[in-house]
């Protein structure tokens, strides 16, 4: 039912190394990959066996009613404590990612943009990310104050953002729009490998919506897997998915190319829990 | 960025470093008037000091425990197994070569000689009870200003120091008071002389070093008219499994239109009981300001406080208590308007961490005769455990007409959603809470000289490691 399914966990195989010599390396995809997960919070399951396998380089549209565990989803890619994954694997090219915390996840090249993003009173967004780009390098290095700031001005450029804002504490008083923007700034600081952006286009007026669209577009480029959750098509005329999945009740039941998405505002979410219902009973 | 140009170069474990040193002076353990005498010998006392001493003994034996308000913890401290002296018999030297080797040594692990060359006009660090490293840099004491230890200051310029000294806290303030106003050794005493603007801070170092040691410092500042001085002290002690005490006396004295910013940093190990009293006189549009930052001790009580006794005087305190698993942080401010259109600002901010416990206490006095008084006290207090425990004791009298005071108190949590939010972002949960941690304190430190601030945000991080699992 998953178009994008791939049956293999990481494989290893013997690879010709420079010199004559011969030694393992893993011989995995690059991607995301979830497989049959299983999710629970407060005993009830709202994750229940889903599979999905976003390669790097492409985008990936999910979209589902409200309640669908979407969001969950992405909690648990980033491994919020308070879920409990009871079965399936998650990997990242190749690395289980499950073992890992949450900042090791994020360390890795795992990033989320939250559907609603937390405020960090008094810590600024330019010593917030500061912060997050220095723990990225290796022990011993110093982020160079300068490259920063120059690569910061230059990505709220990019997303039409007043510099005044890097002395604003992270999120705090921002408007639901300024906050969906804050998200892709700490995105296009960050360049992670695989980014799962939760509902990025809600809130956000139309001229946000092209300028954060554009952001995104501009990071978009083999090095990136993008995992899109949203409800609106609208968003996806903008950042054009390479494929588009359906999530209900926990599980992935349709996956298609972005036409999906114009069926789905058409005609709704129902005829693809009717589907899913059929298949459940086959 | 590197920070090696901090003003006090605190590193918890640094500071539970210690190295033996001889001393050649030692009062023995307890309290009685054999061991006044026995210290007003060796510091070779002028009489009227030794019966200042001898008349503050009987003060602390009849005054009792402040237990009926304060922690029943003061309790535990056993004053017949404290050293009430010790000195290495040094004099106090002005050149970094002239200091023992050993001495030294201690001093090096603590990275006083960098400071000094980078941020300050001079130092006056306390080693035990003696000054034994004081040096003024050639400019200050050009312009007129003394900066010297409080034994030499009695003895060399008693015309100034006798005036001031007990002026502002009387030796019956309270138990504590009494009790460094009978043992007082080291500390500093500065006069800065009629409009004199001391362009860089002066900066004291005070450190315990001898276990079950009570360190009792004396310091008395006095600012002439339209002078100007900063002053800032930095704390470490080493750890030690006996309870040490530290109870220290400030005095400050701000002259007819002078200004005095005193700002402390301490960084005490968990077994050090604090009890300090720290106030300053405000003379007739003169500005007196405490930036006090406490971190570390096992309970630290102290209330700086501004007495406003000239027309527009000014008084203020920032201060910042950390409490860490098990400590107790019992600090506040005490605002006494004594005169009119005299203002004062309380800003004080709290962390309290697993079973952590942070106390505020605020008085606020503005009797009914004044006019056009001011007063704002702001007390916010940060819980990071559901273990940590808050209070906030204010106590404000403000009567008369025309006389404003605004109080704001807020008591908030690091949310589990923010770690996480923070964490996704690739930082530990270690540097996720103390980011949050100095965000909570950001506004305030911002008011603080770069490199206490600097230093500030470091001490912070090295409690924050300790405490995230
Ligand atoms: N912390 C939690 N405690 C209890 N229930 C939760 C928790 N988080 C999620 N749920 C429940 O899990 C289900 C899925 O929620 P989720 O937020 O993942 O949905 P979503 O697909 O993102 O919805 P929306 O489109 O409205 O954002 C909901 O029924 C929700 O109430
Ligand atoms: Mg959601």
């Amino acid at each position: 039912m998953d178009e994008n399914w791939r049956g293999n966990l990481p494989q290893i195989a013997a690879r010709k190394t420079g010199k004559s010599r011969y030694s393992f390396v893993p011989l995995f995809m690059n991607e995301l990959n979830i497989q049959n997960l299983r999710v629970e919070i407060a005993d009830r399951e709202i994750v229940r066996g889903l599979s999905l396998t976003v390669p790097c380089g492409e985008v990936h549209a999910i979209m589902g009613p409200n309640g669908s565990g979407k969001s969950t989803l992405a909690k648990v890619l980033a491994g919020h404590p308070d879920y409990h994954v009871t079965g399936g694997a998650v990997t990242m090219d190749g690395e289980n990612v499950l073992e890992l915390e949450p900042d090791e996840r994020a360390r890795h090249g795992l990033f989320l943009a939250f559907q609603y993003p937390s405020e960090v009173p008094g810590v600024t967004i330019a010593n917030f990310l500061r912060a997050a780009v220095q723990a990225r390098m290796p022990e011993g290095e110093e982020l160079e104050a300068t490259d920063y700031y120059a690569k910061l001005y230059e990505k709220m450029e990019l997303l039409g953002m007043d510099r005044s804002f890097t002395s604003r504490s992270v999120n705090e008083g921002f408007s639901g729009g300024e906050k969906k923007r804050t998200e892709i700034l700490q995105l296009a600081m960050l360049e992670p490998k695989y980014a799962v952006l939760d509902e990025t286009d809600s809130g956000l007026d139309i001229d946000a919506l092209k300028t954060v669209a554009h952001g995104v577009n501009s990071l978009r480029g083999p090095n990136l897997g993008i995992l899109l959750i949203t409800h609106y098509q609208r968003l996806l005329n903008y950042i054009v998915p390479d494929h588009v999945h359906v999530m209900v009740a926990g599980r992935i039941v349709r996956s298609g190319r972005k036409e999906l998405a114009l069926e789905l505002e058409e005609r709704g979410y129902d005829w693809t829990r009717e589907e899913a219902g059929e298949m459940a009973v086959r | 960025m590197k920070t090696e140009t901090s003003a006090v170069d605190i590193n918890r474990n640094i500071g539970d470093f210690s190295y033996d040193v001889t001393h050649a002076y030692d009062a023995g353990t307890g309290l009685s008037e054999k061991t006044i005498h026995y210290i007003s010998d060796v510091k070779q006392d002028p009489d009227w000091v030794r019966e200042f001493r001898l008349k503050a003994l009987k003060t602390f034996l009849e005054k009792p425990m402040p237990t009926h308000w304060a922690s029943k913890d003061l309790e535990a401290i056993d004053f017949d197994k404290i050293r009430y002296y010790l000195s290495g018999g040094t004099q106090a030297k002005r050149t970094w070569e002239e200091v023992p080797e050993d001495v030294k040594r201690t001093f090096e692990r603590l990275g006083i000689p960098e400071q000094e060359r980078k941020f300050l006009a001079g130092v006056e660090a306390q080693f035990d009870s003696e000054a034994v490293y004081s040096n003024i840099k050639k400019a200050v004491g050009e312009q007129g200003v003394i900066f010297v230890g409080s034994a030499e200051g009695l003895k060399e310029h008693p015309e100034i120091f006798r005036k001031w000294f007990g002026k502002v806290i009387p030796t019956g303030d309270n138990k504590f008071s009494a009790l460094n106003s009978a043992v007082f050794s080291g500390g500093s005493f500065i006069y800065v002389p009629p409009g004199v603007k001391v362009k860089h801070p002066l900066q004291a170092y005070f450190r315990i070093n001898a276990e079950n040691f009570g360190q009792f410092e004396r310091t008395l500042i006095i600012v002439d008219e339209g002078a100007e001085l900063t002053y800032m002290e930095g704390c470490t002690a080493p750890k030690f499994n006996t309870a040490t005490l530290h109870s220290a006396v400030v005095e400050l004295v701000a002259m007819k239109d002078a200004k005095i910013q005193y700002i402390t940093v301490q960084n005490w190990s968990a077994n050090v009981f604090n009890l300090v009293t720290k106030r300053g006189l405000a003379h007739e549009n003169a500005e007196v300001k405490w930036i006090d930052c406490n971190i570390g001790s096992r309970l630290t009580m102290k209330y700086p406080g501004v007495i406003m006794k000239g027309r527009k005087a000014r008084g203020e305190v920032l201060s910042i208590a950390l409490a860490n698993d098990g400590q107790h942080q019992d600090t506040g401010a005490k605002m006494v308007h004594a005169a009119d259109e005299t203002t004062s600002n309380i800003i004080s901010k709290s962390i309290s961490i697993g079973t952590g416990r942070a106390t505020y206490r605020g008085l606020v006095h503005v009797p009914k005769h004044l006019k056009n008084c001011k007063n704002n006290t702001e007390c916010d207090a940060l819980l990071i455990n559901s273990t940590s425990r808050t209070d906030t004791y204010p106590a404000i009298t403000v009567r008369g007409t025309g006389n404003a005071v605004q109080h704001e108190a807020s008591v908030s949590q690091v949310s589990a959603e923010q770690i996480f939010y923070m964490q996704q972002r690739g930082l530990s949960k270690a540097q996720a809470m103390s980011l949050s941690v100095n965000g909570f304190v950001n506004d305030l430190v911002r008011q603080f000289p770069m490199e206490y601030s600097v230093e500030l945000k470091r001490l912070i991080e090295l409690e924050m490691e300790g405490s995230v699992g």
